[in-house]
């Protein structure tokens, strides 16, 4: 028993569950990592990695304006994010190429704007940290006033996607069979961007603008190099990146006692926890590969690749 | 604005801006806007660690636009190219979040490497930064006609003997060179607006190659320079106006073609 208790308290440090700071970064931070995660699978699937991270970053420019107006930060992020999905996805065209120059374009103006804002949050409010909390987060300086409104937003995303799951995803896998059968794929796209919009939102408070693509992209690249059904997919996805939030806490409040009073921040914690589990997936599945390459498969690998 | 002490940021982004305007002809050609994007913010860490140790930022920049090439070209091998991309970011990211908790003064310096910094180009950092940017520039040259093909038709190209794959990193390497170059002036977050904005716009406005390059190098040089003077007159970042100006450009571009376009739908038909 005291062992267990050593044990314990070796791997969890005092404090680690009474400290309020930490109570609030643990449930923000696993909700985001559960709606970032689900989403993330939709998002990869329809191999728009880029607009995820654009939307992220050109939120942290609602996150400035917020800390300028002294507002609740994720209600700026939030309401950035869907003008710029909004704006992304009225100037989308059909080819992949061009879609990525729309993204990046509006990505830039964005970026601008959040420069702007930062540049005015610093002047005007002398908050000098305005740019480090904006774009690499605060995890453990978040009040506890924003755990109702984040959890309304991380539900409503997982309903939209609940409620929009058939047409989502037949419209990912195969654009043209969807509007054969009559989905509005242009609509779903938007309502697409919209739910990233609110996951991208949500994790932008918690690691920051900047590495909320971890969370979004990550899991969701892992678990669809295991998972063979998206549904599966999105579940093993949700499990990666609450245990690397988790975990990365963890390590982060634990880190204090090893570097000497000076830890690791908890955005790097967490990155490193997801890109361990991306390569650690990609071992059986490149397993998989070779045993089916084996007999005489070349051409259609050929194909596939191409 | 065209005090003694500006000299030098007046042809630190007059080199960058031709080099940039330059190589993004081949970035929007190639749809390569998220590499763009990704390879000079995933240099952050290169600064960060340049100022920890106390070495020349370029050093450090241009070491970690390689690992950025590095990790892109390798982990798009297994899978595809923008969640390489994508998670060879968000870990550089990572690694900048780790040395920006160790380095103390953070906030300042921060910012100005993000969204660029007009003031701080001394006469030492010209040259490295005029070598870069001529050696992405002559790389370019020589490559222009198999990186041409390669963007067109990746299929005649390799039956050309173009390999796909090899010609993906040299470009990767080419723009990792003269993007960790304009960083120091514009910033990570917005040089890739500088190599995207301009040449949409001038690849609307003319059909062949080599006067889509130079108009849009020339674009490039427009903006940044309106920018900075834009950013002297007015206090603001220039990081603000290349990105807005970039946008501005793009979405003229974009008109154009449409008019274009519609223009000869009713020729045909009329």
């Amino acid at each position: 028993m005291t062992r267990v208790s050593l044990l314990l308290s070796a791997l969890f440090e005092p404090g680690w569950n009474s400290s309020e700071p930490v109570l609030t970064a643990v449930v923000i931070g696993g909700g985001a990592a559960v709606v970032s995660g689900v989403v993330g699978v939709l998002t990869v699937m329809r191999g728009q990695s880029f607009a995820g991270h654009a939307l992220a970053d050109v939120s942290s420019a609602g996150g400035a304006a917020a800390f300028l107006l002294g507002l609740n930060p994720l209600l700026g992020f939030l309401l950035m994010g869907v003008i710029a999905a909004a704006g992304m996805e009225s100037f989308a065209a059909h080819r992949i190429r061009e879609r990525d120059l729309a993204t990046g374009v509006v990505l830039g103006a964005g970026l601008g704007l959040s420069a702007l804002l930062l540049y005015l949050d610093v002047t005007s409010k002398s908050t000098t940290g305005a740019a480090i909390t904006v774009m690499f987060g605060s995890m453990f300086a978040m009040p506890p006033s924003v755990v109702p409104l984040a959890l309304a937003v991380g539900g409503s995303a997982l309903l939209a996607i609940a409620l929009l799951y058939r047409p989502l995803l037949l419209s990912s896998l195969d654009p043209a069979l969807a509007r054969v059968r009559g989905v509005p794929v242009r609509l779903i796209g938007l309502c697409h961007l919209l739910v990233v919009a609110f996951a991208v939102a949500l994790s932008a408070v918690t690691v920051g603008a900047i590495l909320s693509t971890a969370l979004l992209i990550g899991p969701a690249a892992a678990a669809l190099r295991i998972a063979g059904r998206p549904g599966g997919a999105m579940l093993l996805a949700a499990v990666i990146g609450v245990a690397a939030t988790w975990g990365g806490i963890l390590i982060a409040y634990d880190s204090y006692d090893w570097t000497g009073g000076h830890g690791w921040p908890v955005s790097f914690c967490i990155v490193t926890i997801i890109f361990l589990a991306y390569l650690a997936a990609g071992c059986p599945a490149r397993g998989k590969v070779r045993a089916a390459a084996r007999p005489g498969k070349a051409g259609v690998q050929a194909a596939g690749r191409g | 604005m065209f005090a003694s002490f500006l000299v030098n940021t007046w042809i630190v982004a007059t080199i960058v801006a031709a080099a940039a305007g330059v190589v993004g002809f081949f970035v929007v050609l190639r749809g390569n806007s998220f590499a763009a994007h990704a390879l000079p913010l995933g240099t952050f860490p290169g600064a960060a660690a340049a100022s920890l140790l106390g070495i020349n930022p370029l050093f450090g920049l241009l070491t970690f636009s390689g690992l950025g090439v590095i990790g892109i070209s390798q982990l798009g091998k297994a899978g595809r190219p923008e969640i390489a991309t994508a998670l060879s970011l968000v870990v550089l990211l990572g690694l900048g979040a780790l040395f920006l908790s160790m380095s103390n003064e953070y906030s300042q310096a921060t910012y100005a490497l993000l969204f660029g910094e007009v003031l701080g180009v001394s006469s030492l950092e010209i040259v490295p930064v005029a070598v870069v940017s001529a050696v992405s520039l002559a790389l370019t040259a020589l490559l222009f006609r198999p990186l041409l093909l390669n963007a067109v038709s990746p299929e005649l190209a390799e039956a050309r003997s173009v390999p796909a794959g090899r010609t993906d990193i040299l470009f990767l390497g080419i723009l990792a060179l003269t993007t960790s170059a304009a960083v120091p002036v514009v910033g990570v977050l917005l040089v890739f607006s500088l190599t995207i904005g301009p040449p949409s716009a001038a690849r609307a406005l003319t059909n062949r190659p080599v006067r889509a390059m130079l108009l849009s190098a020339c674009l490039s040089l427009l903006t940044v320079w309106a920018s900075i003077a834009l950013a002297l007159r007015l206090g603001w970042p220039v990081g603000f106006f290349v990105g807005g100006l970039g946008a501005l450009a793009y979405g003229l571009g974009r008109i154009r073609m449409e008019c274009v376009r519609s223009r000869r739908c009713r020729a045909r038909s009329g």
